[in-house]
């Protein structure tokens, strides 16, 4: 016997208008711009959201990032072991020590290099000073020190300054360091250099020559062993100096009873006599006037 | 008339939008089935002056990115008999046109068969102001037309100016700038039944489809299927449908008449389902695959296996011989072709001084019908296909898509109609504010 078939009804081939109506939404541009791009973004956005949403998770992600920072910077290659100081005497190196308080071995990504080298500069005797981790795992300070060139004496110190007139260290007594000049006065460190011409000029005196005192911020006094005073010009100290250096040699002016050679008026010099000289001169212009 | 002129105009305004946009579509609403073409326009095409005339006559600034075609349901007579039937089978088109072209459409610019077209032609003259035709002449000549009394409920399709006369000089294609005095005009006006046209129209609105443009399918089967000679020189097209056949006649490049008559493939499908007793759908695959409706003796003895499904093997296994198919067509065809006959005959289609006859439509691809035509038509038919178009898939070239092809050429360039023109300034309503503006907008 024939089997009978019965097809099943036919489908509606006409899409459902809300079929319809999808198809037409998802053909708009901004709809399949959003899908393409906008929804896998905000998918994976909500996934890591939602995964970090647990303050463990959050904790334990942080720990994990920090534990790979330190096992990266405690390699032996990153780490410092000793520190090498150049270019300075070895007090001013005990004094860099005692700045630089780094207990090593120690990373060198913990090293502030800036903020020592700041400190180490901040110390008086150091005029330059670089600094760099050098391979091997040593800080290397390089040091350019202040020389100082004279002695400042203030009120209650002695100091030494260098050519710039900064104080570089203190100084106990003058005779620790005799090959450096002494000056004195208010605003002495701010002329140096003045200073020191003159006292190259002053070479022939030095046997007898004390230090040199900076008279109101603006001219030189020499001093002298036994009291006795140059008093030098403003402006042309040097050959002022010289003038009366040749007199000195000429008719040995500094050994007679003179207290003070003022050559403030160079076109006048100009002495004071000590007392006893003064009362002789006076005998002498008496005898020679004749007596009353 | 004037709801309609707004109406008109509001299409034209889509129409211009979505050129801009770029893509619009192309929907056939026949009886056999709907066929939905989308366009995309890439603006102008970029040609050199020297060239002359453009390619493919300027018809290649847009391109046919999807195309589909499903089989019509609920449309009878090329009207809407059932809506949901109908608004889903647009509905399939539109999808799968939208789903080859990856692209949405908005705008969808239809045609329609049906709906009892008739034919006017109207007349108007007047006086023109000053010396030369301006462009208020032109529209206040339009306006003078007297309107006929087409009955309530018929909406006006196109309305074209096929001819202007200034003076004693007739047929001119464009007046303005000209000198004269009495300027007058010649209009074509093809209405339609109104409910058809708003049936239709709210089929494509439940589609959530914008409608950019209306025309008659008879129109446009004309403009796809007729060669510029044929329609400068006078030529009738005869698109033979589904179920109804549209006839338009054209002249000097404009249709001067149109009309339909009710009948198609589907009565002579019919036709052979009740002859053979077989059912519908057999019959339709009888008559596209053997049909025909010029009987030789070799037919006599051709012998095809109707075939069926019913269970009962006599039934089921009959045979016909395929003259006895051709007996059953060929008296529909020849019914057919006889009715297109008298509408020809009652416009005074034989007062053309070129009388060709152009057959095109799903139902003019039945073999045979280049010698059958002739004989009822007279000797200058022929059967044609329609232009060739950019990217339309070889499955949509065929006769069947005429008119298809013929209003994606109606989206590209459409034909002005009245309400293309301006409007006459006296028709405007006496509160001046509009005309003030008009005033800014002429004058800054």
């Amino acid at each position: 016997m024939q089997q009978i078939e019965h097809s099943p009804p036919r489908r509606d081939p006409a899409p459902s208008r809300l079929n319809y109506r999808m198809h037409r939404l998802m053909l708009r541009p901004t709809v399949r711009r959003a899908l393409r791009f906008g929804l896998p973004a905000l998918c994976v956005a909500a996934a890591v959201g939602l995964y970090l949403s647990d303050q463990g998770r959050r904790d334990g992600i942080a720990m994990l990032v920090d534990d790979i920072k330190s096992t990266v910077r405690e390699r032996p290659e990153f780490m410092v072991r000793l520190m090498a100081i150049d270019g300075a005497s070895a007090g001013l190196a005990d004094d860099i020590r005692e700045v630089l308080p780094v207990d090593f071995p120690v990373s060198s990504f913990d090293l502030d290099l800036t903020r020592m080298r700041s400190d180490v500069a901040a110390l008086p005797a150091v005029a330059r000073v670089d600094m760099r981790v050098r391979p091997g795992g040593v800080l290397q300070v390089a040091i350019v020190e202040r020389i100082p060139v004279a002695i400042l004496r203030t009120s209650n110190a002695l100091d030494l300054v260098d050519r710039s007139g900064i104080r570089v260290a203190p100084l106990g007594a003058r005779f620790a360091r005799p090959d450096l000049p002494l000056i004195a006065g208010a605003g002495a460190e701010d002329e140096i250099d003045e200073a020191l011409e003159l006292f190259a000029a002053a070479a022939p005196l030095a046997d007898d020559l004390r230090g040199l005192v900076r008279v109101g911020k603006r001219r030189w006094d020499i001093v002298l062993d036994d009291g006795q005073a140059i008093r030098l010009p403003e402006t042309a100290p040097v050959p002022a100096l010289e003038q009366v250096i040749a007199l000195d040699q000429a008719q040995d002016l500094l050994a007679r009873e003179v207290q003070v050679v003022d050559m403030r008026n160079p076109r006048r010099p100009t002495l004071r006599l000590g007392e006893s000289a003064s009362e002789r001169m006076r005998e002498i212009r008496a005898l020679e006037l004749g007596d009353d | 008339m004037k709801d309609l002129y707004e109406s008109q105009r509001a299409m034209r305004a889509m129409r211009r939008a979505a050129m801009q946009r770029g893509v619009i579509a192309i929907l056939d609403v026949g009886t056999s089935k709907i066929a939905c073409l989308v366009l995309r326009f890439d603006g102008p095409e970029t040609f050199r002056e020297s060239d002359g005339v453009k390619s493919l006559a300027g018809q290649s600034s847009f391109r046919v990115i999807g195309a589909a075609t499903t089989r019509s349901r609920g449309v009878r007579f090329g009207e809407i008999d059932a809506m949901r039937e109908t608004e889903s089978a647009i509905r399939t088109a539109v999808q799968a046109a939208q789903k080859m072209a990856n692209v949405r459409v908005d705008h969808v610019i239809a045609c329609l068969a049906g709906g009892e077209p008739r034919s006017y032609g109207l007349a108007g003259q007047v006086e023109i102001e000053g010396n030369h035709v301006s462009e208020q002449d032109v529209a206040r000549v339009m306006a003078a037309c007297d309107m006929p009394d087409f009955g309530e409920g018929r909406e006006v399709l196109h309305a074209q100016p096929v001819n202007f006369a200034l003076d004693h000089r007739s047929g001119m294609a464009d007046p303005r700038g000209q000198i004269g005095q009495t300027l007058a005009c010649d209009m074509h006006l093809l209405t339609v039944d109104g409910n058809v046209i708003s049936n239709l129209l709210y089929c494509i609105k439940r589609c959530d489809l914008e409608l950019a443009g209306l025309a008659s399918s008879a129109y446009v089967a004309g403009c796809s299927s007729l060669v510029e000679d044929e329609q400068e020189l006078g030529a009738a097209c005869i698109d033979m449908g589904g179920g109804a056949t549209g006839l338009s006649i054209f002249m000097k490049k404009h249709m001067i008449y149109a009309d339909a008559v009710g009948l198609g493939g589907d009565q002579v499908t019919s036709d052979i389902s009740k002859g053979l007793q077989v059912p519908l759908a057999t019959a339709e695959r009888l008559k596209t695959v053997h049909g025909g409706v010029v009987a030789t003796g070799m037919d006599d003895r051709d012998l095809i296996e109707i075939g069926g499904e019913t269970g009962d093997w006599d039934l089921d296994r009959r045979t016909v011989s395929r003259a006895e198919l051709i007996g059953i067509m060929r008296p529909r065809v020849e019914e057919i072709l006889e009715e297109v006959r008298v509408r020809l005959d009652g416009a005074g289609f034989e007062h053309l001084p070129s009388q060709q006859i152009v057959l095109t439509g799903g139902a003019s691809q039945i073999p045979g019908l280049d010698t059958l035509a002739p004989k009822i038509l007279g000797q200058q038919v022929r059967i044609a296909r329609p232009l060739r178009v950019t990217g339309l898939p070889q499955a949509a070239t065929g006769a069947g898509f005429a008119a298809a092809v013929g209003l994606c050429l109606f989206a590209a360039n459409p034909q002005d109609e009245w309400w293309d023109f301006q409007i006459p300034a006296d028709t405007y309503p006496q509160r001046s504010l509009r005309r003030a503006v008009k005033w800014f907008k002429d004058n800054w």
